[in-house]
């Protein structure tokens, strides 16, 4: 039986975490690599390292980072943020990491997410989505949405495409659309709709956060997480919202996710991966212990 | 020394950095003389079969994995470094692999037989148990029943069934590993599979 993952993900700045300050113990708490070490100990089951360094000329701190945490961590590794072209993704594979999350880039240019699974592999890709809910908007509205989406978008207008802007409620009455820049930026983009044409063009995986739930503590958006699980054939990884360990079990039950990534309950030492996967198993959840 | 043949396909500083870990020097090269020199013999591999097969064959590599494995010396293969050394493969249609072992390399079913609710994702991605068959000297240190990082769609179907070493359950029961003679190869990556990863590229470097 395939266990449910468990992924931390750690923000990193610079080639420093800005989370996870409570990792007392730790020699340097703000370094990844220390810090995966920590989790490699606890079980977790991969790491995931977002790295918001804001300026493109400091991509070479992460690429240190990833290579020294693969000479220590046995485990595999994910990295998102800014990767922007083919050669990004090689420089982060060549460092060590496993896989590369690609969210922004593939608003931008979805064709990018089928050359870099033809060139890498579907195994390695993993699309991030940043999914808000949203209600419908009356015609002349979405109009003028679709014509800025179109400037600003040259795929858009392709018939391949279309479909992604339909603004259709599913069974539940319910709405998601893309967002990127941190929820700032909407796209218009039906999300669930979105994660399909994610995986025809070669994802190997999703990460879906709801921008809703994000740093709400109040648990994954269940409903979101069940309509992409449900709409695609590949894992994929609920995000957003964490607050408890109930919480990471709806998200494997309820929602159907196939791994939970959390950053704060972990970083903040309210409980330990080891904790979390007791709690799954004594609910029936398989996990590695 | 190890030698861990590089084709151009995938993460080979994990493996690297794993041998070192456990105290067994390795060297990445796809220098022929370098890995017929070597004592031990590493294939790995991700992507997709067909892709990893011309690139062996560009570099001109097939002629010397058979020859590293004619010679006896311990030979590993992980991921696709066990299915390419299968007759033939079926991802993106039928291409020839290695030939070194008998049988066929085929995809997950997207529906499981007698099973229709219980949907499998394709790839099976993520840690699953394996059952030990057959337990060759690269098990030593592994349990009956351990976790094992998997990414893959297909998995090897060999013709003599004695081969196997392990088999996984992933809608069905698959082989997940296969050892014959001085041949051991897994589906699943030893290198990111933590503690009990580390203890076959440890067992693998102490084979005599």
């Amino acid at each position: 039986m395939l266990a449910r993952r468990i992924i931390p993900c750690l923000d990193v700045k610079d080639g420093r975490v800005v989370k996870g300050v409570s990792f007392v113990n730790l020699r340097d708490a703000g370094d990844p690599v220390e810090i995966a070490k920590a989790y490699d100990a606890q079980g977790a089951d991969e790491l995931t390292f977002l790295d918001i360094t804001a300026s493109h000329e400091k991509r070479g701190i992460i690429l240190d980072v990833v290579k020294r945490t693969s000479e220590q961590v046995f485990m595999p590794l994910t990295v998102g943020g800014g990767i922007k072209n083919i050669d990004d993704i090689r420089a982060l594979l060549k460092a060590g990491c496993d896989k590369v999350s690609i969210n922004t880039s593939a608003v931008y240019d979805p064709r990018f997410i089928r050359a870099a699974a033809e060139r890498f592999g579907s195994q390695c890709i993993v699309v991030a989505i940043d999914a808000k809910r949203t209600v419908p908007v009356p015609d002349a509205e979405r109009a003028r949405q679709i014509e800025e989406v179109n400037q600003k978008l040259s795929w858009a207008k392709d018939e391949e495409f279309r479909h992604l802007f339909f603004q259709g409620v599913n069974k539940d009455g319910l709405h998601w659309e893309v967002f990127t820049h941190g929820g700032r930026k909407p796209q218009y983009i039906d999300a669930v709709a979105w994660a399909a044409k994610m995986e025809e063009l070669g994802a190997g995986e999703i990460l879906l956060t709801s921008m809703d739930q994000d740093g709400q503590k109040t648990g994954y958006d269940i409903e979101l997480t069940r309509a992409v699980s449900d709409a695609v054939s590949i894992p994929v990884i609920a995000s957003g919202g964490v607050g408890n360990l109930e919480h990471i079990y709806e998200g494997l039950t309820a929602g159907r996710a196939d791994a939970a990534l959390a950053a704060s309950i972990f970083h903040y030492k309210e409980y330990t991966i080891r904790e979390a996967k007791e709690y799954l198993r004594e609910r029936g959840v398989p996990v590695r212990l | 020394m190890i030698a861990i043949i590089d084709y151009g396909m995938g993460n080979l500083r994990s493996v690297q950095k794993g041998f070192e870990k456990v105290g067994h020097e390795a060297l990445v090269t796809s220098d022929r003389r370098k890995i017929l020199d070597a004592d031990r013999v590493v294939l790995p591999g991700v992507g997709a079969f067909a892709d990893c097969m011309s690139n062996l064959d560009r570099l001109g590599l097939v002629d010397t994995v058979g020859r590293v494995i004619e010679s006896g010396r311990p030979f590993m293969g992980i991921c696709l470094g066990l299915q390419l050394l299968f007759e033939e493969g079926e991802e993106f249609g039928i291409h020839k692999g290695l030939g070194i072992l008998r049988g066929r390399v085929v995809r997950f079913p997207a529906e499981v037989p007698g099973n229709p609710e219980q949907i499998y994702k394709i790839p099976h991605m993520g840690w699953n148990k394996i059952k030990i068959m057959n337990r060759p000297p690269h098990l030593k240190y592994v349990e009956d029943g351990g976790f094992f990082y998997f990414v893959h769609s297909y998995y090897v179907v060999p013709q003599d069934g004695s081969i196997t070493a392990t088999t996984t359950e992933y809608g069905l029961e698959f082989v997940s590993s296969v050892w014959k003679d001085n041949i051991f190869a897994a589906q699943f990556h030893p290198e990111k599979s933590q503690e009990q990863g580390l203890g076959i590229l440890k067992a693998f470097g102490e084979i005599k």
